[in-house]
C-alpha cells in the first residue's frame, strides 16, 4: 500500500442471495485510489458501481475483502463507529439531492456539523463558506422546494464538504440535472479535488461527466475491466 | 447530539393536513378527559371548600349531618353562656342556632320540582359565615317571612327574582335578596330567621348550632367539654373538618372520565399511529440520508417521537382550550345527603389541563413508538434504496 492512497480495496466481493440464486454485485476487487484523486466510476446498469461506491462510504457491507480508508479498515466498524466514521471522513452527494425538505439550505448544511463540537458560532462560519463555494450564499434561507434542481445538488455537495470530509462520494450527482446545472456541479467537484486536494469518487453513465475525473475505471458484472 | 426540534416541529407543521383529523381526535379525548375531572373537582369544591378554620360546629351525636340533626332549645340556652364562646362587641355569644328545612320547589321553565334546602339562621349566623355574601337587595328581617335566596340557585327556580315570593309548605315566603357562598355549599341554600323557620314549618328542635370559640385553647377546650357531658348527647367539630366529610363523593365522575378518556385515547393512539406510519413511511430515503450523515439510530428515534409528542400536544391544547370555555359554568346535581339541589361550577383548573396535556403526549408516544422504531430498524442502505 502506497502512503499516498487514501482508498486500498483488496479482493472484495458483494453478494446478494435471492432465494436459491446467489447475485454477484462484486466480484473480486481490488483497486487503489490515490489521495486527491477525482475517480470516475462507469459501466452498464447493474455491473455493481453503486454497490462499490456504498461499500467504499461505510452504507454498506461487502461479503468479503478488505476495504481500507486511511488505516481504517471499514468493514471492521460497528453500526455506531460507522456513523461516527462517516460523519468525520465521508461526504455523500445523491443522484436525487436527498435534502432535508422541511430545513433551510444553511440548515441542510449545517446537518452533519451538529454531530460534532464545534460551537454555534463555527458552524456558522463554516456552513457560510460551504455555501459561498458553491456560489448560493445568497440562497441560505431558501428551502429545498424553493430552489431549483441544479442549486438543490450543490447545496447537497455544499452539505457533503462542510465537515472538510477526506472523501467524497457521489453517485450520479448529474443524472437528474439539466447540462449546465452538471456543469456547475461537475466544476465545484473538479475544484474540490485539483485545489482543496479532496479526493472524490463519482459513479456515472456520461462519458461527458466523466472527462471531469482525473482517472475513470469501468466496471462489467461486478468486476473492474481495463 | 439529536436532530434539532426545529426538524421535528415543521414535519409536524408541514403536514398538517394528514394530521388535522388526528390531532382533532386527540383534542375531543382531552376535551372529554378535562370536562369530567373539572365537573369532579367542581362537585368536590362545592362543599369542600366551606367552613371556617375558627368555628365550631355542633350536631346530635350519630347523627352524619346538620340535616338529621336535632338539638333541644334547653341546650341552646345551656351552651351560649360557656365561657369558651367569644363575644361580639355588644358582649352577645357568637353562636348560631339554625334550622335546616327542605322544601320542594318548581324550577324555573316549568322544568319539574326539585328539594332546596332551607337554613334558618340566628342573628349571628351571617358573621359566622363571613365567605357568604350578598350581593344584591338586603338581608331578611328577623321575625318576617322573608328569604335570601343564593343567586346561583335563582337562575334555577321559579319566584326567585328579588320581590317576588314562592309558597313553601304552607307559608308564603318573599325574596328579599341574593346572596353568594363564593363556590362554597351555601351556594346551594337559601337562608332566613331561625325562629320564623321553626313557627313556619313547625318545628321545635334546632338542626345544629354553630360557635366561634374565644380562641383555639377555647376551642379545643370546648370540644372537650361538649363531648365529656353526658346531659348534651352532643357530638363537636370544627366546622371545616365537618364539611370536609360531607365533601360529596366525585369518584363515580372521576372513575368515568378516566374510564372514557381511556377507551377513546385507544382510539387517538391507533390514530396517531396511523399518520406516523403515513409520514414516516414517506420519509423512508430522508431517514435514510440522516443516517448516512451519521445520526444514530435513537436519535432518530427521538426526533420521530418528539414529532409525536407534538402532533399531541397540539391536539391537547386545543382539547384544554375548548374545555376552559365551560369553567365556571354553573350546574346541578342531587346531594346524596339531602337529597337537594347542590349547585356546583365546572372547575378546569391549571393543574387538570396540565394532566390533560400530559395525557395527550403520553398518546402521541405512544402512537409514534412503533413507528419510529420501525423506521430506525431499517438499513442505512435500504432506506436510501427506497423510493
Ligand atoms: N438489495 C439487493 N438485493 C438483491 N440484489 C441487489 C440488491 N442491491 C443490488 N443488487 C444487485 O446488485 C447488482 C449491482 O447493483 P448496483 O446498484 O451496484 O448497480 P449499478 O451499477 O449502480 O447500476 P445502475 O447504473 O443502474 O445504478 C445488480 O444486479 C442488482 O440487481
Ligand atoms: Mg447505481
Amino acid at each position: 500500500m502506497s502512503p499516498s492512497n487514501i482508498v486500498t480495496i483488496r479482493e472484495l466481493s458483494k453478494e446478494y442471495r435471492q432465494g436459491e440464486i446467489d447475485v454477484v454485485a462484486l466480484n473480486n476487487i481490488s483497486l487503489d485510489i490515490a489521495q486527491g484523486e477525482f475517480l470516475t466510476l462507469m459501466g452498464p446498469s447493474g455491473s455493481g458501481k453503486s454497490t462499490l461506491l456504498h461499500i467504499i462510504a461505510g452504507i454498506d457491507r461487502p461479503t468479503k475483502g478488505i476495504c481500507r480508508v486511511q488505516d481504517i479498515d471499514v468493514t471492521k466498524l460497528n453500526e455506531s463507529g460507522l456513523a461516527d466514521w462517516r460523519n468525520q471522513n465521508v461526504g455523500f452527494v445523491f443522484q436525487t439531492f436527498n435534502l432535508i425538505p422541511v430545513l433551510t439550505a444553511f440548515e441542510n448544511v449545517e446537518l452533519p456539523l451538529l454531530l460534532t463540537r464545534l460551537s454555534a458560532k463555527r458552524r456558522r462560519e463554516q456552513v457560510k463558506t460551504a455555501l459561498e463555494l458553491v456560489g448560493l450564499a445568497d440562497r441560505s434561507k431558501h428551502l429545498p422546494r424553493q430552489l431549483s434542481g441544479g442549486q438543490e445538488q450543490r447545496v447537497a455537495i455544499a452539505r457533503a464538504l462542510v465537515t472538510d470530509p477526506k472523501l467524497i462520494v457521489a453517485d450520479e450527482p448529474t443524472g437528474n440535472l439539466d447540462s449546465s446545472s452538471a456543469q456547475e456541479a461537475l466544476s465545484i467537484l473538479q475544484l474540490l479535488s485539483k485545489q482543496i486536494g479532496k479526493t472524490v469518487i463519482m459513479v456515472t453513465h456520461d462519458p461527458k461527466a466523466a472527462a471531469f475525473g482525473s482517472r475513470s475505471i469501468h466496471l462489467e458484472k461486478g468486476e473492474l475491466t481495463n | 447530539m439529536a436532530l434539532p426540534l426545529r426538524y421535528s416541529f415543521r414535519n409536524v407543521l408541514i403536514r398538517w393536513r394528514s394530521t388535522f383529523a388526528t390531532v382533532l381526535g386527540i383534542a375531543l379525548v382531552v376535551f372529554v378527559f378535562v370536562l369530567l375531572q373539572s365537573l369532579a373537582a367542581g362537585i368536590e369544591k362545592s362543599s369542600g371548600n366551606t367552613g371556617d378554620s375558627r368555628n365550631i360546629m355542633i350536631v346530635r351525636k350519630g347523627s352524619t349531618a346538620e340535616s338529621a340533626s336535632l338539638i333541644s332549645r334547653e341546650n341552646l340556652r345551656e351552651i351560649q353562656y360557656f365561657e369558651e364562646i367569644a363575644r361580639n362587641e355588644r358582649n352577645e355569644p357568637v353562636i348560631s342556632a339554625d334550622v335546616l328545612v327542605l322544601a320542594n320547589l318548581p324550577r324555573v321553565n316549568n322544568n319539574g320540582e326539585a328539594n332546596v334546602l332551607l337554613r334558618g339562621i340566628s342573628a349571628r349566623g351571617a358573621e359566622l359565615r363571613p365567605q357568604v355574601k350578598l350581593i344584591a337587595g338586603r338581608w331578611f328581617t328577623p321575625g318576617k317571612r322573608e328569604i335570601v335566596v343564593s343567586s346561583r340557585m335563582a337562575k334555577r327556580f321559579a319566584n326567585f327574582g328579588l320581590g317576588q315570593s314562592f309558597k313553601a309548605g304552607t307559608a308564603s315566603l318573599t325574596v328579599v335578596g341574593w346572596l353568594d357562598g363564593g363556590g362554597s355549599a351555601f351556594d346551594s341554600e337559601c337562608w332566613m330567621d331561625a325562629d320564623e323557620c321553626r313557627s313556619l314549618f313547625e318545628r321545635d328542635l334546632y338542626s345544629s348550632f354553630l360557635v366561634r370559640p374565644v380562641d383555639e385553647a377555647a376551642g379545643a377546650k370546648l370540644l372537650e367539654r361538649i363531648e365529656a357531658d353526658r346531659r348534651f348527647k352532643l357530638k363537636a367539630e370544627k366546622e371545616e373538618a365537618y364539611y370536609q366529610k360531607q365533601t360529596m363523593t366525585a369518584a363515580p365522575i372521576k372513575w368515568l372520565g378516566g374510564f372514557l378518556a381511556i377507551m377513546m385515547s385507544v382510539g387517538a393512539v391507533f390514530a396517531a399511529m396511523n399518520t406516523m406510519y403515513a409520514s414516516i413511511g414517506a420519509r423512508t430515503r430522508e431517514i435514510g440520508t440522516l443516517r448516512v450523515l451519521g445520526f444514530r439510530r435513537r436519535s432518530v428515534v427521538a426526533a420521530l417521537l418528539i414529532e409525536g409528542a407534538l402532533l399531541a400536544l397540539i391536539g391537547g391544547v386545543v382539547g384544554c382550550a375548548i374545555a376552559s370555555l365551560w369553567n365556571g359554568y354553573t350546574t346541578a346535581t342531587m346531594g346524596f345527603e339531602t337529597f337537594s339541589e347542590i349547585v356546583f361550577e365546572f372547575t378546569v383548573t391549571p393543574r387538570l389541563m396540565g394532566e390533560g396535556l400530559i395525557f395527550a403526549v403520553i398518546v402521541g408516544l405512544m402512537g409514534s413508538f412503533l413507528p419510529s422504531v420501525r423506521a430506525s430498524r431499517l438499513p442505512v442502505i435500504d432506506a436510501l434504496k427506497s423510493v
